[in-house]
């Protein structure tokens, strides 16, 4: 189907079924339950889960192919947010114009910084590809203010322009971001027994670009081109010894996952239209390093995996404050839950930094593919147990 | 095949979902009955506290949620009360608001727009908070506001002294206590002039955001007004830790005082070099050479220890001050925590009250009827004297402390001495005064 394998395919229907049933999915628990706190299915943590998807999907079109470890990624997401905020400024409401820009100035700066830094490879590029995106952030915190507002953030005004929408609307407040009308931040919410479960349509929007996004780099692992682009990491070298120029090869790839970070930042900023500098800082850039490796470098579902992860530790765990342990551990004699919440307070609220660093030790130590290798050796294992059933069942039918 | 097998169930996930969809009953947005955004339905209503815990304004950050947590508990009835008796409005009954029990979720801005915007969201999404409250910088309280102002919560601004907050980017579902960059300016230079003479050359160490810029605009034109002359005024990043680059040109500009416009962390450490390079001790143009930090607290205090001695700055509260809100404040925050709350703390505090006062009087949590009944409020007994909380920009007035550090300080705690109570006519100013022109308030925003 669509041009993929019967694996690809399988693999694109259970992405596609699981961002369109997230909203089911992250809301495991009842509303009213002690453990309501681990739901992530909430529209603003959904829409981070995708578009940080896609930001990851992008990345390791560059990282996982090629084997260059940009270190300067969140340059483009950041340049991204800023085209698009801008639009909505000045053209309309509507997130398609927005979105189109972001892309196209984030390929733009792309071609840019990658025609320079790629002149180099392993750690020269990363170190490049890093003063860049430090340049970029401290570009757009102080000398570029009256472009990108500083350390506040860009934001939408009453007296903006937008020249094809409205500057405020009749009752005196600015516009929402819409798609030809829906409004991205309605909800649907539908209530059923103890659960409320939200349906966003700035969600479903974002879903389905990342959806077309992950199609899209799917093709880009099983072309010719992605073919070129792993032979690259393979043997750079004897690439060019056969003759071959790999820079354009490169090039074309860091720009495309440039451009995937520019649409993330693009939608960033059409669920909320604010476009901050810390975006761009070296840490948001060693966030997207993190969950591709977290989540399986090179794989395709992995990204997706890994930015999930982190953006829910980000979100959840950050939120569990000592209230709240006191309220799970009541159960327990006074003196015996003060100690425990003790000893679980340093890895949670502001804590949960500590707690994803040990996770991700692990996992780098124990499963060196990531999230997917775990998942993996999970399959295996079960098929392994399938296998000895299925061989007594064999003996039974002839082999081909 | 198993590509179909997929397909298949696809479907009927999806048919199953849509029908189920369909017959059980549904409604868009709990709160839609009551046409505005996270009514509370049952029998508790849950605020939303959203203060830095990590950053350079973590230590104020965690003095803000002591002073939440008090708040909700006075608020539900528990504890002395705190200043809800000295309150001039008794619509308080320490029965939780209009009933309803008080509760709270807490999140970290990391004094980043961005992640203070995901958390606010997630409070409004998730968790159902009617009201944002929190930030300990300008511009995530300036960021937070305006989601709060699309989101239709009301936003009561923790920590923000920009003028900005509100000036040019006023919210109608927004609320600010505290007092701002032009109030300090205008409390602060009579006193500077009266101390250190009308002929000095400033230097101004700005921190590079809203705040740090509206800070640096009002003081330089209060002091110009009086005869100063600015020389120079240098950006520096927020982040920074280390300010001995930026020190080190001051010594060659023939600046005889230095203005730091920085808070929490940043001026601990930009005094902190400061003193290092000697400049206290320094003569230039036959002056002896003055540091002014325009925003001071105690917390900042702390950190800066012994280099603080003597400095002037302007304070929003401190918990000498001996009216009757004051004393039962500090009384009742210190019998829980063990020392006295900062300034910050105490806006928290205040801020809290104010609202679950809106609301008690309103009769309602609608962010239009609550913003209806804080505007133009008048009212006494939080401990800053009589306060008014203007309509035309959501801005509190009253009187302004100037404070110096103490020479002697008598514990850890008593740290700065207040040197005059600036009388809140000096400090007040027209709505489209040109330092706070160029927004608008729009209309209060209910939300859904």
């Amino acid at each position: 189907m669509f041009g993929l394998n019967k694996k690809d395919t399988s693999l694109l229907l259970v992405v596609a079924a699981l961002t369109l049933f997230a909203p089911f999915i992250l809301n495991p628990f009842p509303t009213d339950s002690g453990l309501a706190q681990f739901n992530a299915g909430y529209p603003d943590l959904m829409q981070r889960f995708v578009i940080f998807g896609i930001f990851a999907v992008g990345f390791n079109i560059l990282f996982g192919l090629t084997g260059y470890l940009s270190f300067g990624h969140a340059a483009f997401l950041g340049v991204g947010s800023y085209s698009a905020v801008w639009m909505f400024k000045l053209l309309s409401m509507n997130v398609i114009p927005a979105i189109i820009l972001s892309v196209i100035v984030a390929g733009l700066f792309a071609l840019l910084i990658g025609f320079v830094s790629l002149r180099r490879s392993g750690i020269y590029f990363s170190i490049l590809t890093l003063a860049f995106a430090q340049m970029s952030f401290n570009l757009a915190y102080s000398v570029l203010t009256p472009i990108t507002n500083g350390e506040t953030g860009l934001q939408l005004t009453l007296d903006d322009p937008r020249i094809l929408g409205v500057s405020a609307t009749a009752d005196g407040s600015i516009p929402v971001t819409s798609l030809f009308g829906l409004e991205m931040r309605s909800t649907y919410e539908m209530a059923v027994g103890g659960w409320n479960f939200q349906f966003s349509a700035g969600y479903y929007l974002c879903a389905i670009i990342m959806l077309v996004s992950f199609y899209i780099a799917v093709r880009i692992f099983r072309s010719p081109f992605g073919l070129m682009l792993r032979a690259v990491k393979c043997n750079q070298n004897r690439m060019r010894y056969t003759g071959l120029n790999t820079r354009p090869y490169t090039l074309a790839a860091f720009v495309i996952s440039g451009m995937y970070a520019g649409l993330a930042g693009g939608l960033m900023a059409s669920m909320d239209p604010l476009a901050g500098a810390e975006r761009m800082q070296w840490t948001a850039s060693g966030e997207v390093v993190l969950m591709t490796i977290l989540g399986g470098a090179g794989t395709l579902i992995g990204p997706v995996l890994g930015a999930g992860f982190i953006k829910y530790f980000e979100n959840i765990f950050s939120k569990i404050n000592d209230n709240v342990l006191h309220q799970w551990f009541s159960w327990l004699p006074d003196g015996i839950e003060d100690f425990v919440v003790f000893i679980i307070h340093p890895f949670i609220g502001k804590g949960w930094h500590l707690t994803l660093g040990i996770l991700f030790m692990l996992v780098v130590i124990y499963l060196p593919g990531g999230l997917v290798e775990g998942g993996q050796r999970i399959s295996r294992l079960f098929k392994k147990n399938k296998s000895s059933d299925d061989g007594a069942a064999a003996k039974t039918t002839p082999a081909e | 095949m198993s590509k179909m097998d997929v397909t298949r169930r696809g479907v009927l996930k999806t048919g199953a979902v849509a029908g189920g969809g369909l017959m059980l009953p549904t409604y868009l947005r709990a709160a839609g009955h009551e046409g505005f955004t996270n009514a509370p339905t049952g029998s508790t209503v849950t605020l939303g506290f959203n203060v830095p815990q990590t950053g350079p304004y973590a230590d104020e950050g965690a003095d803000e949620l002591r002073a939440y947590e008090l708040a909700v508990e006075h608020l539900n009835g528990g504890g002395d009360g705190g200043m809800l008796p000295t309150f001039s409005s008794k619509a308080l009954e320490g029965n939780g608001i209009l009933g309803k029990k008080v509760e709270y979720v807490t999140g970290d801005t990391q004094t980043k727009s961005d992640a203070a915007r995901a958390s606010a969201k997630s409070m409004i999404e998730k968790d159902g908070a009617v009201m944002i409250t929190g930030g300990s910088s300008s511009g995530v309280a300036i960021a937070v506001q305006g989601l709060c102002q699309e989101a239709g919560v009301i936003f009561m601004a923790g920590l923000t002294h920009s003028n900005d907050t509100t000036g040019k980017d006023k919210k109608a579902n927004g609320f600010r206590h505290f007092f701002n960059g032009y109030m300090s300016g205008a409390a602060l230079a009579p006193v500077l002039a009266d101390v250190y003479g009308n002929d000095r050359k400033a230097y101004h160490l700005t921190a590079d955001y809203t705040w740090g810029w509206t800070q640096q605009e009002s003081i330089a034109a209060a002091t110009e007004a009086l005869g100063w002359e600015t020389v120079n005024n240098v950006l520096t990043p927020l982040a920074a830790t280390d300010f001995s680059s930026y020190i080190a040109p001051v010594l060659n500009s023939g600046a005889d005082v230095l203005v730091l416009n920085h808070y929490g962390g940043n001026m601990v450490n930009s005094l902190t070099n400061a003193v290092q390079f000697g400049l206290r001790d320094k003569t230039i143009n036959n002056k002896n050479f003055e540091i002014v930090v325009p925003l001071f607290s105690r917390l900042m205090a702390r950190g800066a220890g012994e280099n603080i001695k003597g400095i002037l700055g302007s304070t929003n509260w401190h918990w000498s001050l001996q009216d009757e809100g004051s004393k039962a404040f500090v009384k009742s925050f210190g019998t829980k925590y063990g020392f006295p709350p900062s300034q910050a703390a105490h806006t928290c505090y205040v801020q809290t009250i104010l609202y679950a006062d809106a609301v008690a009087r309103a009769g309602s949590f609608n962010p239009c009827a609550v913003a209806e009944a804080l505007e133009g409020f008048e009212f006494d007994g939080l401990g800053n004297g009589p306060t008014l909380y203007r309509a035309e920009d959501h801005q509190c007035f009253k009187d302004v402390l100037v404070v110096r550090g103490k020479e002697n300080p008598t514990s850890e705690f008593d740290l700065l001495e207040v040197v005059q109570v600036t009388p809140r006519a000096q400090v007040e100013y027209a709505p489209d005064h040109p330092m706070f022109a160029g927004g608008a308030l729009g209309t209060c925003n209910p939300g859904a």
